[in-house]
């Protein structure tokens, strides 16, 4: 099955972890050796998942990549590797975040730098191992180690209110996933019963027919763990907490990819394993979508500190991505794919921005800013246009993906495409006028005069980022020809797997259609 | 032969990204030949595209090339594509033609400023933008266009943005315009998702006007009023006009340029475009008429009570802009864009010279403050003048033929209705006045100015004058594209744009009122002809009313402020109230900021203070101090040793697995 003869998405996954581990016969007095290392492997590991992008065959229906090795066969736990258009997207924005974030900490971070790297090393294997599970253990066990990399990177390297965030960041994540730890079970011995086979193989499991009062439990338990991460209204408040103490590189990431984790969850597990239920909950998320959309836009209006404005602007964002994908229709799935990415590098970019002016200041209180665009001209122009993209200019990226979702969500049920839409005012109020007050106006406070503009390293990282906003809004057929197999097989699929239950006595060519539909997806 | 139109739009880029990547060693002259250049480049292949329309017979003139698919998802697709057409030809000469000259005049404008190269890159983008607007040749694309033109009037109107009133100004018009844009988009799906439902996928003009047809009634209206929306928010019109008053806070030649001349003319382009679908929305054209007029008569009010010149010059392009609308909603789209270019060249240039009397007076606005400017810079009185009279629809200049094209059809296409023609010609009326008002009081009469301003006058420099010269030929000679068959023209320009709107139907005042006639008839060309009026004579004397109506707003305006300058201060004494309410704008944004924006942020606080932070947190904090227990021991827990959590991760994973054996039966 595999193109290609080496184990890619193996070697992915664990060359972080190795790098972690050799970091750890580091003394941790040689402080450049060790950021230079992570640097280093970061890059290499970057190096190592191009390539996924232009060797994935993107006319290819099926699980690409694919490796699979018994682990214990005999309960159906395999290690049980592949990509698809979706998760290749999302793994190749996760070796881009990770090199950014390692070099946005170049300086930031002074203390316990030698656990820090190794902690975020482990973060990117967990990721990583996350994004390309396709079974359902290794899936979990990868979730979950997620976490853990990312409470450390709060509790130890965030700010004065570090623990009450971390915990709550925790407290909040780990209810998701027990509930999801049960449903899983549950699943598994489902399926057992129905089948007699025992199997954690996601591929196998979207084949079963699970009767729609059990889908409706089950469904409950996953999403709710999902949406926790995404965060959709009303579980969103661990986000502003974490996102304000977490240092800078942490907030990247967090917003960058394991919000998107969330979403990911989504598409990945709890739509296409549950599909009935899915379409039956689609009034209820999309209605919390938009609520999101709304809610998330006019806090972040008010609110006094620019981290927390911005993660509330998140709880907007990722609002909108699943409105888009719960359109179940092809602009609407698209664009929130599309979204996903498009906020990973936006907001990363955001957050960036925040940290380089914080590292400065020492303070994120919008008020202590204002006139900043007369000391730091070149950081002005950059923030301008990570801003733009925030707010879906067109011809940035944002554009692209939220103009996808609303016809999408248009499409799907007017209503909900009429008030999401009303999000795009909100987006630039308090965009601009967080702009506004930070940039604009005369310099009032004195330390504000005499503020350093940005050095090679931050205009590196930056450019990087205005480098994908540009192409992604001018040239987005470079990415959606990568998944547009996947999600046309995948709308065919999840849209066919409910008609089935929709259908109580199905006609000789529903039932041809369903099969036909069923059989594309097995390998 | 139409492989080259992307250039029209691309020679502008290329400036904005020369000066904008390269520029900062740049010296100011090579900043501002760069910008003025690739300018002049797209007027010049502008240029030479319309020569060889000229030279194609009515039918041939498109051009159309696709550069490649932009956003395409599942049968929805858009390219980046353009296309050139009798329409955007005009659009094109003026967006380039009055740019170069705008652009020019920037040069000895902004020439002291410190922020020289930001101000052209600033302003080549917004060409750019704008040319990628009147050249796209879908929907999507000009919406790219039309939101960066919003983008680059925002930055250019803050530009001076340590300056709180002009960075408020910039965020209120992009603000604003967002509000449209939302209606902008909502037509779009609205557009697209009607059509899809027919099997159609398309946003393409050509492939649009061809699946016309698709739409019922119904849709056709709502979808061309969401359209609407969006040209009330970008051409000013009511409710969405509050901005641009507020964007004079931009320098002159942006005002000029954007804010007169080209980008607030989008919305009325944008209606000419989608003329098919607004032919078949009857309703949407009656609003379209009655918003305009409105908002052509209310901004023209409120010119007559103010003091600062650019503000005089903002609600007068308002007052304009309703006229185009007046026009399109009229139907006659040619009309609209013929107002739309003899506007660009009268209100670009009166823009242009305000600038220079602003140069010469030290940056004074206050017309209050100036008087007798007439000898001291003669170049600027005379351009002026001459613009003064195009707007005020003097015969023989532009803004008459223009104007009075505009006032016949919303007479003759809207059943003869005499109403919406008398609000047309006051309103008319009041232009003429404030034009004139501005006029006597800025250059006729005694120098007002301290004695250290009055030291300073003088006229502008060359590369300032020649702008205003070029600008004044275009108004004087400007309207003769378009001379009426009444007057033996043939209309050139309304022909011209026939393979785009079509032939005019036949106007349906042949079903008038002998009535409506005889009233004009009598009150201001005494004929006495009743009866058997044919349309030809009802032309003429509404053309004689008009003038009429014109030249007393000059004389009155010439009465107040030349003859007899106490009987203004007696008048405002007399009617102190109603001055102090046009004078204050209606307190439309007093009422507006206490709707809308207070409540916005009320509820923003409400949710913030109350909703996210006692109710959601409440509950999660309530829950947490139940288990305060296991909160505790995480707090021991979190210990910062990585072993420790080692030790915990491989602790669950066998927790995991014990859990999993435990459940086979």
């Amino acid at each position: 099955m595999t193109v290609m003869s080496i184990p890619i998405l193996s070697f992915l996954i664990f060359f972080p972890l190795l790098g972690a581990l050799l970091l750890l016969f580091v003394d941790r007095k040689y402080s450049l050796f060790i950021k230079g290392f992570t640097l280093v492997f970061s890059l290499i590991e970057l190096a190592f998942s191009i390539p996924l992008f232009f060797l994935f065959n993107d006319k290819a229906k099926t699980m690409q990549f694919v490796e699979k090795v018994g682990w214990f066969p005999e309960w159906g736990i395999n290690y049980f590797l592949g990509i698809d258009g979706i998760s290749l997207l999302l793994l190749l924005l996760t070796t881009f975040l990770t090199v950014i974030c390692v070099l946005c900490s170049w300086n930031s971070i002074e203390d316990r730098i030698k656990e820090y790297y190794i902690t975020f090393l482990f973060l990117e294997t967990a990721m990583i191992g996350t994004l390309c599970s396709l079974d359902l253990v290794l899936f979990y066990i990868f979730w979950e180690l997620m976490l853990i990399p990312m409470y450390l990177l709060i509790g130890i390297w965030g700010g004065p209110r570090r623990i009450y965030a971390a915990i709550k960041f925790f407290l909040f994540t780990m209810a998701g996933s027990v509930l999801m730890l049960i449903a899983i079970m549950a699943l598994y011995f489902f399926y057992y019963n129905a089948t007699g086979v025992y199997t954690f193989n996601v591929l196998d499991l979207y084949q079963a027919s699970i009767p729609i009062a059990k889908q409706y439990w089950f469904f409950a338990a996953f999403a709710l763990s999902f949406a926790i991460k995404v965060p959709m209204f009303p579980v969103h408040t661990w986000l502003p907490d974490a996102h304000t103490e977490a240092p800078t590189a942490g907030s990247v990431i967090l917003a960058g990819v394991l919000l998107k984790m969330g979403t990911y969850g989504f598409l990945r597990f709890a739509i296409p394993l549950f599909p009935a239920a899915a379409f039956d909950a689609v009034p209820i998320i999309s209605i919390l979508a938009i609520i999101g959309i709304i809610y998330g836009a006019i806090v972040s209006m008010v609110q006094p500190d620019l981290k927390r404005l911005i993660a509330f602007s998140s709880v907007s964002h990722m609002g909108y991505v699943m409105l888009g994908i719960f359109a179940f229709n092809m602009q609407g799935l698209q664009g929130g794919i599309y979204q996903m990415l498009n906020h990973g590098i936006s907001t990363g970019a955001l957050f960036l921005i925040v940290g380089m002016v914080y590292e400065r200041r020492h303070t994120r209180m919008i008020s202590d800013f204002g006139g900043l665009a007369k000391t730091m001209p070149i950081f002005a122009v950059f923030f301008m246009i990570i801003t733009l993209s925030s707010i879906a200019l067109p011809g940035t990226n944002g554009f692209v993906g939220e103009f996808l979702i609303l016809l999408g969500a248009f499409k799907s049920n007017m209503v909900y495409g009429i008030l999401a839409t009303s999000g795009v005012v909100l987006g630039a109020v308090y965009m601009l006028w967080m702009f506004q007050r930070v940039m604009f106006g005369t310099i009032t406070k004195e330390a504000n005069r005499n503020l350093k503009d940005l050095g090679a390293r931050e205009i590196l990282i930056l450019s990087s980022m205005v480098f994908f906003i540009i192409l992604m809004g001018v040239y987005p057929k470079m990415f959606f020809n990568k998944m547009d197999t996947t999600v046309t097989e995948y709308l065919g699929f999840i849209k066919a797997k409910n008609a089935q239950y929709r259908v109580l006595t199905p006609s000789p060519e529903q039932t041809g259609a369903v099969v036909k539909s069923l059989s594309n997806m097995t390998k | 032969m139409a492989d080259y139109i992307w250039l029209i739009p691309v020679f502008p880029a290329i400036g904005f990204l020369i000066n904008g990547l390269l520029g900062i060693k740049f010296p100011k002259t090579l900043t501002a030949w760069v910008a003025c250049l690739s300018v002049f480049c797209s007027f010049v292949v502008s240029a030479i595209i319309f020569k060889q329309f000229l030279d194609l017979p009515a039918e041939a003139r498109v051009f159309e090339m696709t550069a490649f698919d932009w956003i395409v998802s599942g049968d929805f697709s858009t390219q980046i594509a353009f296309r050139i057409d009798a329409l955007s030809i005009i659009m094109c000469l003026i967006v380039s033609g009055v740019g170069s000259l705008i652009h020019v005049y920037s040069v000895g404008y902004m020439h002291g400023e410190a922020g020289f190269r930001r101000f052209f890159t600033y302003l080549n983008l917004f060409v750019f933008m704008m040319l990628i607007l009147v050249t796209a040749d879908n929907l999507l694309l000009m919406f790219v266009g039309w939101e960066g033109v919003g983008l680059c009037s925002y930055l250019l109107i803050g530009y001076y943005y340590e300056k709180d009133s002009a960075a408020n100004a910039g965020k209120k018009a992009f603000i604003v315009n967002r509000i449209g844009d939302l209606g902008f988009l909502l037509g779009v799906f609205l557009l697209v998702t009607t059509l899809a439902s027919n099997g159609v996928w398309t946003l393409k003009y050509s492939e649009l006007q061809a699946n016309a047809h698709l739409l019922t009634p119904a849709l056709a209206m709502a979808i061309t009023l969401l359209f609407f929306l969006g040209a009330t928010g970008k051409s000013a019109q009511i409710p969405l006009y509050v901005w641009l008053p507020d964007a004079m806070e931009g320098p002159t030649p942006v005002s000029s340029l954007i804010h007169a001349a080209t980008m607030v003319t989008a919305g009325v382009y944008m209606i000419a475009r989608l003329n098919f679908f607004y032919t078949m929305a009857p309703t949407t054209l009656l609003v379209i008429t009655i918003i305009g007029l409105l908002t052509a008569f209310f901004a023209a009010t409120i010119g007559c009570a103010q003091y600062d010149i650019k503000r005089v010059l903002a609600y007068s392009t308002v007052s304009q802009l309703g006229y185009m609308f007046v026009g399109v909603g009229a139907g006659a789209y040619a009309a609209g864009i013929f107002h739309l270019m003899t506007h660009a060249f009268f209100k670009g240039l009166l823009f242009l010279g305000a600038g220079s009397v602003m140069h010469a007076m030290s940056g004074e606005l206050d017309m209050r403050k100036m008087g007798g400017l007439r000898k001291k810079i003669p170049i600027t009185y005379w351009t002026c003048f001459i613009a003064c009279l195009a707007i005020a629809g003097v015969p023989g200049l532009s803004g008459f033929f223009s104007k009075d094209e505009i006032l016949w059809m919303t007479y003759s296409r809207n059943g003869a209705n005499i109403w919406f023609w008398l609000f047309g010609a006051a309103t008319a009326g009041l232009t003429a006045f404030y034009m004139f008002r501005m006029f006597f009081n800025t250059f006729h009469g005694t120098c007002r100015a301290s004695e250290e301003v009055k030291h300073h006058i003088h006229e502008s420099p060359k590369v300032m004058t020649i702008p205003l010269m070029v600008l004044a030929v275009l108004s004087l000679v400007g309207g003769y594209v378009g001379v009426p068959h009444l007057l033996g023209g043939s209309n050139y320009i309304e022909k011209w744009l026939e393979p785009v709107f079509g032939h005019a139907p036949a106007p349906a005042a042949q079903s008038m009122h002998a009535f409506d006639l005889s009233v004009i008839g009598n009150a201001f060309a005494s004929s006495g002809a009743s009866g058997t009026v044919h349309e030809t004579s009802a032309e003429l004397y509404l053309m004689i009313a008009a003038i009429v109506i014109g030249l007393s707003g000059i004389f009155i305006a010439w009465l107040f402020y030349v003859k007899n300058p106490e009987l203004p201060k007696k008048f405002v004494k007399k009617f102190d109230g109603l001055f102090n309410l046009v004078h204050n704008k209606y307190f439309v944004d007093e009422i507006y900021g206490f709707i809308f924006v207070n409540n916005l942020f009320r509820l923003g606080n409400l949710c913030k203070n109350f909703f996210d932070e006692k109710i959601i947190d409440g509950i999660i904090n309530g829950t947490a101090s139940l288990v305060a227990g296991m909160g505790g021991l995480l707090r021991r827990l979190q210990n910062g040793l990585v072993q420790g959590y080692a030790f915990a991760m491989i602790l669950g994973a066998i927790f995991v697995l014990y859990f999993m054996i435990r459940m086979i039966p």
